[in-house]
């Protein structure tokens, strides 16, 4: 069970998680410090450390949408956050699947600042109301990539087996 | 098997005899494109190979094209060491397609992967740009990854795991009115289906008024189709895609002529009648918020940009200049004009346009993206209005989250700057 830090709405852009004039810092180490830069409460939130590893972000539809910059999957992942969302766009959730951002698809999820969550296998159950929604899970593929530590970690066994059949 | 055109390009590159939406297959990359992220592309390509017993070479660096656009020139010191780390890649894995800050090749990457022939019909193109949907223009299958899927692409030579895309057929029939273009089509079908619209789908652009469009329009189309949140965006190519790739392109080689085949299986069909459309203004703060102009005409703005990877083209920039030859930008607002390409620039001054539109008060800029994401030039004030050319307008976009910002064509655009205030050209 882990708290709701914030619920956003639906069409969150990457400029709205990673706005583009921070785009020249890349390395996944230091993007975190821009983490929705322009929500300057948010962002203040994170960076004091206010939320702990596993708490939940939601946000509605087409969450990710916009650029493709990858700094807007890994500046969440520096804090430990799960992003639940109605629908994600495609770009978004392969930069999150590719980086080992966890990512939760729930069409119908509610909830509200503060509400705990619970994942429980292909449910995830909002204590604080007790309603429960589907979960829709990733496709296969992306989920090998996610359960090997990422796209590195899993094209780096795709070269070594490339290797060893030589 | 009956196939749309995307299922036929991702099926030849992956081997198959055929492909059918839902697949997921391995392509092989024709051409692997990216800009200055490219500093974290090699970043996340170096630590691929760490621990492995083999050295760190790109597949083909013949296939890799690394254009700077997005801070040019370098803005920062940090954007700068950035550009210099790519560059000395780019010296040491031998990767021939690169274009530096340079006035005799240099400019915005959807312009020069067309301008220099490096697409052509039938190809697989990743870019780490979401707008390498552009690229469809010219009958390929071309979408937008992230940096880590890039160095795979690098390692590799394929993309992993990719889903064959459901597509959406779009039909535009009839012709366009005058000061009606490209970017109204587009803007009208973005918000007719939203921007979620197409997520994970491809768009194939069919019908009487598309077969009737220059290749520049059709780039067009294809930028945008990302803004409904598709895959891919493409368009059947024909003699005009030949034509351009080879006057324009100067290609010599055997082209790809393949089209969709008649009994392709469409997820839905979406119309448009061209006779009828006006032109359209995408208000605040998604792309699909679209009105027609004459709903927001009147809207005082403050800064107009003409240019980007979406309209930054020399009949874009024609346009504009038909409207403003011998007349002024309102003292109201202020115009900065940023052509597509070094080679567009070189065009448009030898016709006179960027004359016209220097003598109209507008300031014509380098070619670049810096002004259209907010991180290089043209940033808005606290509250300001933007009337752009450009393909966002989410908050913050022009770099400040105060501000709004409008898209619409080079017509609208070149219209409004006389009168300072959203207008509609076919009152000018």
């Amino acid at each position: 069970m882990a708290k709701v830090i914030h619920v956003l709405g639906d069409d969150i852009s990457t400029d709205h998680i990673y706005p583009g004039r921070f785009m020249a810092t890349v390395l996944p180490v230091e993007t975190p410090q821009f983490c929705f830069a322009d929500m300057t409460e948010l962002n203040a939130d994170l960076k004091a450390k206010k939320f702990p590893a596993g708490s939940f972000l939601v946000g509605g539809s087409n969450f990710g949408c916009g650029s493709s910059r990858e700094q807007a999957a890994s500046t969440i992942n520096g804090y430990g956050i799960i992003v639940v969302a109605r629908s994600f766009a495609r770009i978004f959730l392969q930069n999150a699947v590719n980086l080992g951002l966890p990512l939760v698809i729930c069409p119908r999820i509610e909830a509200s600042d503060g509400d705990e969550l619970t994942l429980k296998g292909d449910v995830l159950v909002n204590e604080t109301t007790g309603k429960s929604f589907e979960i829709v899970p990733l496709p296969k593929l992306r989920q090998a990539i996610m359960d090997s530590g990422g796209l590195i970690a899993y094209t780096r066994d795709r070269l070594k087996s490339q290797l060893a059949s030589k | 098997m009956s196939m749309t055109l995307s299922e036929k390009i991702l099926a030849k590159a992956s081997g198959l005899a055929s492909a059918k939406a839902g697949d997921v297959v391995e392509p092989k990359v024709d051409l692997a494109m990216s800009h200055e992220n490219a500093a974290l592309v090699l970043h996340q390509f170096k630590t691929i190979y760490e621990g492995l017993d083999i050295p760190a070479r790109v597949w083909d660096p013949s296939r890799i094209a690394i254009i700077f656009d997005h801070r040019i020139p370098a803005e920062s010191s940090k954007t700068a060491t950035n550009q210099k780390r790519v560059r000395d890649f780019v010296a040491d894995q031998g990767i021939t397609k690169f274009h530096d800050i340079r006035g005799d090749q240099g400019g915005i990457c959807h312009q020069i992967l067309p301008e220099h022939g490096y697409v052509r019909p039938g190809y697989v193109v990743v870019g780490t740009d979401s707008h390498t949907t552009t690229h469809g223009a010219l009958g390929s299958f071309a979408f937008g990854i992230g940096a880590t899927e890039m160095a795979s692409v690098w390692a590799l030579g394929c993309a992993l795991n990719i889903e064959v895309p459901k597509t959406i057929k779009v039909v535009v029939d009839g012709t366009l009115s005058p000061f009606v273009s490209a970017k109204d089509v587009i803007l009208r079908l973005i918000g007719l289906i939203k921007a979620d619209g197409a997520n994970y789908r491809a768009l194939e652009f069919h019908g009487s008024t598309i077969r009737g469009m220059s290749t520049s329009s059709r780039l067009v189309l294809c930028n945008m189709a990302v803004e409904a949140g598709a895959t891919v965006g493409i368009v059947p190519p024909d003699a005009e895609t030949a034509r351009y790739l080879r006057e324009e392109a100067k290609v010599t080689d055997p082209l790809w002529t393949e089209t969709p085949d008649e009994g392709a299986e469409y997820e839905r069909v979406v119309t448009i009648d061209a006779n009828s459309l006006a032109p359209q203004v995408s208000c605040p703060h998604t792309v699909d918020n679209v009105k027609p102009v004459t709903e927001i005409a009147g809207k005082p703005v403050d800064q107009i940009v003409i240019g980007s990877c979406t309209n930054g083209r020399l009949d874009d920039l024609a346009a504009a200049a038909r409207v403003l030859k011998t007349k002024k930008v309102s003292q109201r607002t202020r115009m900065l004009v940023f052509p597509a390409s070094w080679k567009i620039y070189k065009e448009a001054m030898e016709r006179g346009y960027l004359k016209d539109l220097m003598e109209a008060g507008a300031v014509v800029m380098n070619p670049g993206c810096g002004c259209c994401l907010g991180v290089h030039q043209g940033a808005l004030g606290d509250g300001e209005v933007a009337l752009s050319t450009t393909n966002r307008n989410f908050k913050g976009r022009m770099g400040n989250p105060t501000a709004e910002v409008f898209l619409c064509s080079p017509e609208v655009a070149a219209a409004s700057a006389l009168r300072g205030v959203i207008t509609d050209p076919r009152e000018i």
